[in-house]
């Protein structure tokens, strides 16, 4: 009996192990590509109970855990919780994810967050289930 | 059959602008880049709460938005910018910092024989900018006086 493998099965193969290979987060695998070395949840979590300049860490509006529903701490509007476990919309588009950065790392920590920090800040919130 | 003229035209107008009516007059649709963005952190306020040289101020500022970096993507700070420029009117006086909560007419409404101070400072309100902590419906641009409900 000959086995011959067709092109097409083995890049259907691929296209199913690729996936589960990477870490479930194409915006978390873009900063990945930026950056030498590895992203820590323990760093990521010590960056958001940081407190800034301005009295404000990331935790004074989203709450000491990213499962929680938060509140702005000027507008008292309520914000879904961060955690994707909890809520599957985050960090699923990559403009919506670079517009907070941008705005909450200059409120929070008053200077843009490097493309670590971000990846720190992400790996953290994803690993809380 | 008679139709009254005036509502023939009455008719007309709400054709035109595309209206639609909320107790107390028309409610121009806003434009829904506008409507999601500003609604992320508060309601979208209506595009007459200001005149066009306060809008124009404050679309050009959003990193430093009364406090906080509101920052938009340059493609849609001019959408949002250009939409305002035409739907807001050269009308009245521009509020100290464009701040609508410190325009004449919000003072005229919301002064100490209509608002007490202490329910400016109930937590359930908290800012002066919380149009809908009283006016419930004020996300669909309903500002009606009848269904003002102040929280306790």
């Amino acid at each position: 009996m000959s086995f011959t493998l067709r092109p097409s099965l083995a890049l259907a193969c691929l296209a199913v192990t690729l996936p589960l290979l990477a870490s479930a987060n194409p915006i978390l695998d873009g900063y990945k590509a930026e950056i030498k070395g590895n992203f820590s949840a323990a760093a990521g979590e010590k960056l958001y109970k940081t407190v800034g300049p301005n009295q404000l860490a990331c935790a004074s509006c989203h709450t000491d855990s990213p499962k929680s529903a938060g509140k702005h701490a000027k507008t008292n509007k309520v914000i879904d919780p961060l955690a994707p476990s909890v809520n599957p919309k985050r960090f699923t588009d990559v403009a919506q994810v670079e517009k907070w950065f941008k705005r909450n790392c200059n409120d929070a920590l008053g200077r843009a967050c490097t493309t670590q920090e971000k990846g720190d800040f992400m790996t953290y919130v994803l690993s809380v289930k | 059959m008679h139709i009254p003229m005036r509502l023939v035209l009455a008719s007309l107008a709400l054709a035109a602008t595309g209206s639609v009516w909320a107790d107390g007059g028309p409610v121009t649709p806003l434009l829904p880049k506008m409507a999601k963005e500003c609604s992320s952190c508060h309601i979208a306020f209506r595009p007459n709460f200001l005149p066009r040289a306060s809008w124009k101020q404050v679309m050009a500022t959003l990193d430093k938005h009364y406090g906080v970096d509101a920052s938009l993507s340059d493609a849609d700070t001019a959408e949002i910018a250009a939409w305002l420029d035409k739907t807001a009117l050269d009308v009245g006086e521009a509020p100290p910092d464009n701040r609508i909560t410190r325009s004449f007419w919000f003072n005229r409404k919301h002064g100490p024989s209509h608002v007490k101070p202490e329910v400016w400072q109930r937590a359930s309100i908290k800012s002066r900018a919380n149009c809908q902590a009283c006016h419930v419906n004020a996300d669909q641009g309903d500002f009606n006086e009848h269904k003002i409900r102040i929280p306790g």
